[in-house]
């Protein structure tokens, strides 16, 4: 490792050979170890999460008297532990679905808003306040979600439950909101400022001569945007939605608040029940024990490989898109 | 390059500001809460005996966290060395974490089992966890239905509300224990806890005594009837009735009172219903009896007991430390605090709360076990 | 309907070649709108302002479609139809947002004073008022500026060596691994330290591990805004600085890094508002405290994510306000820090020669 990137160091251009004659070596070698060091200390800490997170995980696996990808159940306290991931795979993965299908629309919505409908004097505040809402702390939007959200959609559910009832998905039988459904709302609400910030830095950077050639064809304002500025900002919007849902898989304080957990897959999104990785995780480590607490490190390390798969696939489409406005340029 | 230099002046002086600010803002807080707004009338208990220093970390039932937090204020008033901090996770992470050797004891509303009291000994170097029985009370069922007031059920009946075997207020068979209640044709909402609790565990084991054919599972601190929601905590579920209309279920009687949650009067079989009151609770507590051997003093409560004017759904609260063996950094601060609880000023400065002060027997026990502790 | 009957002969004669709905048609619609969802709310028995709101929405997007359809053609009905679509986005958007800032100020307001922000919960009975976050802000400014004082500097060098150094497989290895860093989810970097700090190292529950779980939170977020920003310092600075002689790390201290303070400082200060509302790993590693602890590195610390969440557990008024009050806190220190870091990035950008 070490012989492999002096060279490449030293060799990295010409400013660097004048640096190799002038004075000020030891300073030199003492500061690029340091910055080096640094790297390597990152690197190390992420082997380190793997590794251990990996390593424990394993331990839990192999105690497992279930199947741990299939079983309904999450019981750590008896002696031969029985637990399984799936009720928090389908509620990390519907909530967050939910979310994505309720933010998207309305954050592409908002970003074109700020940056092709809204009166200038509005855009620029509006853009401000999305930005800033961006770091309201997790754990606040948990106590809005519990307090204020939760008393306040129990009418709406009623309300799907009567027209919508029949579908099953969207029955409803009364009692707190506190179901997969209001997670997957209020995940909505906490991705929409991130998913709008970057769209909307994606529609800014449209090409303007596009949009001008549109509208002198006589197009209308929604035919610029369907033929100019959506094409341009698609793979921008998807990896948008994709850091978004990054966000939202890991959600944890706020869903900790507001779902009522257990441990079934309920037909129906708005009766309470279900769970998330994260929340489980949140809920169920103060009281595990040391094999409860590497069972739960074991669905850690479910959650930590979706959210970096899913945060991969956005950094890829991010990579292309980036090479291939770079060749257009 | 003067420019730039002039920035980092001003960004190192920005930097110190913040940290001055900082350490001049660490000495401008109080603890001092006697003053204002702490409410209660705390005596000023001139018998306590201080007795070492420094933090003393306890976690565990939410049940006695109302207890704890009036024992803390007039401990920590008296003893302004040592600061106490419980924490109310819940009697299975109290005891977890007394056992990981995070804790100088735990708070917990049932008994130890034999493979915690087997794991204890490796934090009690010598000894092993013991159990000390604090204050005990009524666990409420309490319940949120538009328009009635006063409900009245039997062990039965609970026990198939809880099971969701009854799913509707005006049920039959709660018409037939309350017939002058206006009972809607509302849906019941059971709730149940959510983590593992020593509430759950005596409510449980209160519906397998007095009602072991309506309640098929085994008692337990993690929840086993069919359906139903849940909540966090004595506080998350008490506040969701509180929330929910039609909602039913069990907590202490000191979340009922302090959310002014309406309760169920139970039917044991008594001559009349039974209120869910510290008087009542007490008579009930009385008749339990003590299961544990040597210092612990783990009790065996009378759940299925008929007698008139007890109210059967009791808990009693444990403090778990270990007899011999406690951490010499906090073994003087807990033994002067736990000697606080058991005293006659710790027990009666509860009853306003909801809690039952313990049998005198039993108390003199628990001071003695106290006493021993090393 | 009947409004748009009587609309549209005075459209025909004030347009010439294709009719044209007037300017104050979708206003005149928004109101009308208003009026139907209200209207038909209340005879559906909605009690709910939010769903008369979003029932007025439907019938402000279905009514400005029709009526571009009738008037206008289809082109501009559909461009209409996405007009108040992107408004309708605009304001369901912003209900919920301003909905959440409202209820913070208007329920935290009732308990913040002067005396909720100097004392801490000692001794208070928590099903009754009184009692403050004293010691909940002490724990997040010591455990933030602790992680602050990991990350950034580890953050800082690994961002120099980046962009000034970095050339090989090892850097390409570190670009990698900050980019997976940044999607940790903040409830695994909780795990990881609790495991591996508490249960394997037998240390204590302290505010300082809280903070080593925040600082691998923030590492990525500074790697990241720094590189950023070095790159944007004109490489014509940094070879007059080294064809004048000035050894490489000289350069870096002396000319690259005053360049880019503004946008480090901006960076750093972005990633400090980020973690200090992160809530997962500080509730699995300072165990809370009711009284004042100003070590954060032996004993019990709460901090105000804790603090909130623990307010929120006890599940009473009296809490719910004092959560409440101290999630006002929270969001006023965070915004804080963003507006002075916007700011800065403001007043620096013309210096840092775009």
């Amino acid at each position: 490792m070490k012989t492999d990137i002096e060279p490449t160091s030293t060799a990295a251009g010409s400013p660097s050979k004048v640096r190799t004659r002038s004075t000020g070596r030891a300073g030199d070698k003492i500061f690029l170890g340091l910055s080096r060091g640094s790297g390597i200390a990152l690197l190390v800490i992420m082997a380190a999460i793997a590794a251990f997170l990996t390593y424990r995980a394993a331990i839990a696996i192999s105690k497992d008297e279930a199947n741990f990808l299939t079983t309904f159940e999450w019981n750590t306290g008896s002696s031969p532990m029985r637990f399984g991931i799936a009720v928090l795979a389908y509620g990390t993965v519907v909530s967050s679905i939910i979310a994505m299908v309720i933010a998207v629309p309305i954050a592409v919505g908002i970003a074109l808003f700020i940056s092709h409908y809204a009166p200038r004097r509005l855009a620029a505040p509006v853009a401000y306040v999305i930005d800033l809402l961006a770091a309201v702390p997790s754990i606040v939007y948990g106590l809005w979600g519990a307090l204020f959200l939760v008393p306040h959609l129990t009418g709406l559910y009623t309300w799907f439950d009567d027209y919508l009832g029949w579908t099953g998905i969207l029955s409803y039988q009364g009692g707190a909101a506190r179901s997969l459904f209001t997670v997957g709302i209020l995940l909505a609400i906490m991705i929409l400022p991130i998913v709008t910030s970057v769209s909307r830095e994606v529609f800014r950077q449209v090409p303007k001569m596009h949009e001008e050639a549109a509208l002198a064809l006589g197009a209308t304002r929604w035919e610029v945007i369907r033929m100019a500025v959506l094409p341009f900002g698609r793979s921008g919007i998807i990896s948008a939605s994709m850091l978004g849902l990054g966000r939202a898989l890991g959600e944890t304080m706020a869903v900790a608040t507001v779902l009522s957990p257990n441990f079934l897959i309920e037909t129906s999104l708005l009766d309470p029940g279900g769970g998330t990785f994260a929340q489980n995780i949140a809920s169920r480590f103060k009281e595990a024990g040391n094999d409860g607490r590497d069972a739960l490190i074991a669905s850690g390390l479910v959650l930590f490989v979706i959210t970096l798969l899913v945060n991969g696939a956005a950094r890829m489409i991010i990579a292309r898109r980036k090479e291939y406005s770079g060749t257009a340029a | 390059m003067k420019l730039q230099r002039k920035n980092r002046l001003r960004a190192i002086a920005a930097g110190a500001l913040a940290v001055s600010g900082v350490l001049v803002l660490t000495a401008c807080g109080s603890d001092d809460n006697s003053g204002g707004g702490g409410g209660g009338d705390s005596k000023a208990a001139s018998n306590i005996k201080c007795d070492g220093k420094g933090q003393l970390l306890a976690s565990g039932s939410s049940a006695q966290k109302n207890a704890m937090d009036l024992w803390i204020k007039t401990y920590g008033a008296a003893c302004k060395d040592t600061k106490l901090n419980y924490k109310a996770t819940g009697s299975g992470a109290g005891i977890q974490e007394f056992l990981q050797g995070k804790t100088a004891f735990a708070g917990s509303d049932s008994a130890l089992k034999p493979e915690e009291v087997k794991s204890s000994k490796q934090v009690c170097k010598g000894g092993q966890a013991i159990d000390l029985p604090m204050v005990g009370g009524p666990i409420a069922v309490g319940f949120n239905v538009p328009g009635v007031d006063k409900l009245t059920l039997n062990a039965d009946v609970l026990a198939k509300i809880f099971n969701s075997e009854i799913k509707k207020w005006d049920d039959p068979a709660i018409k037939a224990l309350n017939k002058d209640a206006k009972l809607p044709s509302l849906k019941i909402q059971a709730f149940h806890r959510s983590d593992e609790s020593g509430t759950t565990d005596n409510f449980t084991k209160y519906l397998k005594a007095a009602a072991p054919k309506a309640w098929p599972h085994e008692p337990g601190k993690a929840w086993e009837g069919e359906g139903g929601q849940s909540a966090d905590g004595s506080s998350g579920v008490s506040s969701q009735v509180k929330q929910v209309s039609g909602a039913i279920s069990y907590f202490e009687l000191s979340y009922a009172t302090a959310n002014s949650i309406k309760t169920v009067d139970l039917d044991t079989g008594a001559s009349a219903p039974v209120q869910a009151t510290v008087e009542n609770a007490s008579k009930a507590i009385s008749e339990a009896k003590i299961k544990g051997t040597g210092k612990d003093l783990a009790l065996d409560l009378a759940y299925d007991t008929k007698a008139d004017g007890a109210y059967p759904i009791t808990l009693v609260t444990y403090e778990i430390a270990c007899d011999k063996g406690n951490k010499a950094s906090t073994l003087a601060a807990t033994k002067s605090f736990l000697t606080y609880v058991a005293s006659e000023d710790g027990q009666t400065s509860l009853k306003e709360l909801g809690y039952a002060p313990l049998p005198t027997e039993i108390a003199n026990k628990v001071r003695e076990s106290v006493k021993s502790l090393s | 309907m009947s409004t748009v009957v009587d609309k549209n002969p005075a459209l025909r004669a004030s347009s010439l070649q294709q009719a044209r709905l007037p300017g104050w048609a979708p206003y005149a619609l928004v109101v009308v709108s208003l009026g139907l969802g209200a209207g038909i709310g209340t005879a559906l028995g909605m009690g709910n302002p939010f769903q008369m709101g979003l029932l007025a929405a439907l019938v402000f997007i279905i009514a400005s479609y029709a009526l571009g359809a009738v008037v206008e053609g289809s082109r501009q009905a559909k461009n209409r139809l996405a007009t108040s679509l992107v408004w309708v986005c605009f304001l369901l958007a912003v209900v919920p947002l301003l909905s959440l800032i409202w209820e913070t100020i208007d329920r935290g307001r009732t308990v913040l004073d002067g005396y909720f922000l100097s004392h801490s919960m000692e001794g208070v009975q928590t099903i009754l008022p009184g009692g403050g976050a004293y010691h909940a802000i002490i724990g997040t400014l010591e455990q933030v500026g602790l992680a602050a004082l990991i990350a950034v500097p580890i953050g800082l060098l690994t961002a120099i060596y980046l962009v000034e150094y970095g050339r090989g497989r090892l850097a390409k290895a570190v670009t990698f691994f900050v980019d997976v860093m940044t999607g940790i989810p903040s409830i695994v970097a909780g795990l990881f330290i609790l495991s591996f700090w508490i249960i394997i190292l037998g240390f204590s529950y302290s505010g300082f591990a809280g903070a080593m779980a925040l600082a691998i939170l923030m590492m990525p977020i500074v790697v990241r805004s720094t590189e950023e920003m070095l790159k944007l310092v004109p490489d014509e600075l940094r070879e007059a600085s080294l064809a004048l002689g000035v050894p490489k790390w000289r350069t870096i201290l002396k000319v690259v890094l005053p360049t880019a303070i503004g946008g480090i400082t901006t960076g750093v200060m972005l990633a400090v508002a980020r973690i200090a509302g992160e809530s997962a790993p500080i509730v699995l590693l300072v165990f809370g405290a009711a009284g004042i602890n100003n070590n954060p590195f032996e004993g019990a610390q709460s901090s105000l994510p804790y603090y909130i969440y623990e307010q929120w557990q006890l599940g009473n008024e009296a809490s719910f306000n004092r959560a409440w009050a101290a999630a006002l806190v929270l969001i006023a220190f965070v915004m804080i820090l963003n507006l002075v870091a916007r700011g800065i990035a403001r007043w620096k950008a013309p210096k840092s020669g775009r």
